[in-house]
């Protein structure tokens, strides 16, 4: 049983049956549900008057509508605080855990499962979330859900699935300073574009991957959907189990000992074989920065906007429209233009490691945010509030102009108070850069690393993070 | 169970690569409890800042109001896994969507909603929207058996994994009676996983 993928093992394990559709029925080992994807699923459970058999393996927060200043209840907003009652009932209806606000354990749902060892290696994680890629950075097989599918998980705890091709995506070598996780991801995306993982999973190879931490694996894997994949991964190693050790729920003694086992044994053969493999070096990747209205619109911070001509024509129509919504001029560099918010945080880069380094980016530059620009600081989880405040990082990101708020989605979508205005331009460390995303239906969105966000921040415009770092 | 073999009716195009499923319906329209309602709010950004441009969104266009068949380009649903996405456009009036490619959870929403979604060439993509533009009151047949979009006397060839082509033909495209049938093989398949039960 050798020259299999991690993702061809777990896909395996996984499969109760296969279905009379020819697709296969796929046991679903964590299940997350939060408030936004979720009312019509059990709405829907209620009029078939369907049970859950297994309420243990989901579990719920609140993160989408949350505001992350003012989170005294009701909420100002009517229809946030009808989405929060109804999650309430249906967790207490159906016994499935929920980490409220007030908890400890409320935050952004794939920030929290990882820092509570929910996720692990070797599982299928299932949410009504594209973002659930994230997960893969544990070795697990992770996909977003949409809510009929929510039901079906919440009914049967499977899935009825085709399976996925794999794509082995390689960088070796050491990244430069001032290059973070994140452009890694932004760069990939602008090689493979945003539909070029359509039918893949991405497996995430190579030594570039292996010197990162789980955190930034996550940030990674986070954007694997923005390119098309359906799911990203990273074979579990040491650095996983280091990880995980001795979070809430990773197991302990001797079956820690198994797990270790079992984990190992799920990574992907050493002579597995891939339907395709994309290389890259890591010295190739800069401090990158999106210009337009797709994810894999982006270019190194030294680079201009580039040129119609150098995308395959089925795109020009819509490179075009970038530059129209964007108000970008091909050849013109991106460096130096002005924003008017910063906002750092989401499920892509709102981890306790994101923000140490926001913090020593900030401590390096020395200065303060414009009166010009709102800058704000979302932290993924009440636990990362925690640690950043023991740490004494909100002190440095308030002395120098940053706004401090209370765990959630935030300006990530705008589904609660944070939101651009007009035509406002926000460098954001979130993960998508769509018309309308932040809020405004004219806003528009600068993706890049969480560092770069900071320094455009204390710069008032797209400044390489680089000038700043010795 | 229904099954879904052919849909007709009038059609109505999206002209566009990488409509991600924020423009489809912008975020703010997801504070909701049900999915009613969402129809009206289709495209709801982009018809609002073509009106201000003094053009015209196809969704505001008159001469398609009624029409059932969608017709889109490439990596129509990127994004967001939001299935308020395919239910305000099946709640607009939309039955069958055609198009280039789908983003896989966008077509998996409309797989579990019953609301096929075939693949057709670039060309054919831009084919079937200007003979629909052309002539909107043309009845197009999206038939999922056959594997074929028609117009008039035009035929394109269409695709559709065999998979969920069956689906569509036996009616388990609800999925859900099918897998809860399995609930007895689920428990086995549960309880050989070792993180089931904990690693004891
Ligand atoms: S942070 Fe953004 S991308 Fe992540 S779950 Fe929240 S809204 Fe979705």
């Amino acid at each position: 049983m050798s020259s299999r993928t991690l993702f061809d093992k777990v896909w395996d394990l996984h499969t109760v049956r296969t279905l009379p559709s020819g697709q296969r029925q796929i046991f679903i080992g964590l299940h997350m549900i939060h408030e936004v994807t979720s009312p019509q699923a059990f709405a829907d459970l209620r009029l078939k008057k369907l049970s859950v058999p297994f309420p243990e393996r989901s579990v719920a927060t609140v993160d989408h509508i949350v505001p992350t200043e003012n989170q005294a209840r009701p909420y100002a907003d009517d229809l946030a605080e009808e989405m929060m009652s109804a999650i309430e009932k249906n967790c207490r209806d159906y016994g499935i855990r929920l980490f409220q606000p007030g908890s400890g354990k409320q935050g952004v749902v794939h920030i929290i499962a990882p820092e509570q060892g929910l996720t692990q290696p070797g599982m299928t994680v299932a949410c009504g979330d594209s973002h659930t890629a994230t997960h893969g950075a544990f070795g697990a097989i992770a996909f977003g859900i949409g809510t009929s599918q929510v039901r079906d998980v919440l009914a049967t705890q499977t899935l009825s699935m085709s399976g996925l091709k794999v794509r082995k995506i390689q960088v070796d070598g050491k990244l430069k300073s001032g290059v973070y996780a994140k452009d890694v991801i932004l760069f990939i995306l602008r090689n493979l574009t945003a539909k070029g993982g359509v039918g893949y999973a991405y497996e995430f190879a190579g030594s570039t991957f292996a010197a990162m931490s789980m955190e930034e694996r996550m940030t990674v894997c986070n954007m694997a959907i923005e390119g098309g994949a359906r799911c990203g991964y990273v074979n579990p190693d040491e650095t996983t189990f280091a990880y995980l050790k001795g979070r809430e729920h990773a197991p302990t003694g001797a079956a820690w000992d198994k797990a270790v086992k079992w984990w190992k044994s799920i990574a992907s053969d050493a002579d597995a074989e891939f339907d395709d493999v994309k290389t890259y070096n890591a010295a190739d990747i800069e401090p990158t920065v999106t210009w337009g209205i797709s994810p894999d619109h982006g270019v190194g911070v030294g680079e201009n906007i580039p040129a119609k001509e150098s995308f395959a024509k089925d795109e020009w129509a819509l490179i075009d429209e970038a530059y129209h919504y964007m108000d970008m001029q091909a050849g013109k560099p991106i460096a130096g233009t002005p924003i008017d918010v910063a906002f750092i945080g989401s499920c892509t880069n709102g981890r306790i490691s994101d923000l140490r380094e926001t913090a020593r980016v900030i401590i390096a530059h020395g200065g303060k945010v414009p009166a010009s620009v709102k800058a704000f600081i979302v932290p993924g989880s009440e636990a990362v509030k925690v640690i950043a405040e023991a740490e004494g990082l909100d002190k440095i990101f308030i002395k120098h102009g940053f706004e401090w708020r209370n765990a959630g989605c935030s300006m990530c979508l705008a589904m609660n108070p944070d939101k651009l205005k007009g035509r406002q331009v926000s460098a954001s460390s979130s993960n998508r850069n769509f018309k309308g995303r932040q809020g405004s239906p004219a806003g528009r969105t600068l993706l890049m690393s969480p560092a770069m966000v900071a320094v455009a921040a204390l710069e008032g415009k797209v400044s390489d993070v680089r000038r700043f770092l010795k | 169970m229904n099954d879904i073999r052919t849909i007709s009716g009038r059609a109505i195009p999206v002209r566009g690569n990488d409509i991600d499923t924020d423009r489809i319906i912008p975020a703010r329209f997801l504070r909701c409890v049900t999915f009613d309602g969402l129809g009206e709010h289709a495209f709801a950004d982009d018809r609002k800042q073509l009106t201000a441009q003094g053009k015209t969104h196809s969704f505001d266009d008159k001469r398609f109001v009624g029409a059932s068949v969608l017709v889109v380009n490439s990596n129509f649903g990127c994004g967001s896994s939001r299935e308020h996405a395919p239910q305000a456009i099946a709640k607009w009036g939309i039955k069958a969507i055609v198009g280039v490619s789908f983003s896989e959870i966008f077509f998996g929403n409309c797989v579990a909603m019953g609301m096929p979604a075939l693949r057709v060439s670039v060309a054919d993509s831009e084919a079937i929207q200007s003979a629909i533009e052309k002539d909107p009151s043309i009845q197009v047949t999206v038939d999922v058996d056959q594997l074929k979009v028609r117009a008039g006397s035009l035929v394109w060839n269409a695709q559709m994994g065999e998979g969920h082509r069956k689906q569509f033909l036996t009616g388990q495209w609800d999925a859900t009676g099918e897998l809860i049938a399995g609930l007895q093989q689920v428990k086995a398949t549960a309880s050989k996983l070792p993180y089931v039960s904990s690693f004891k």
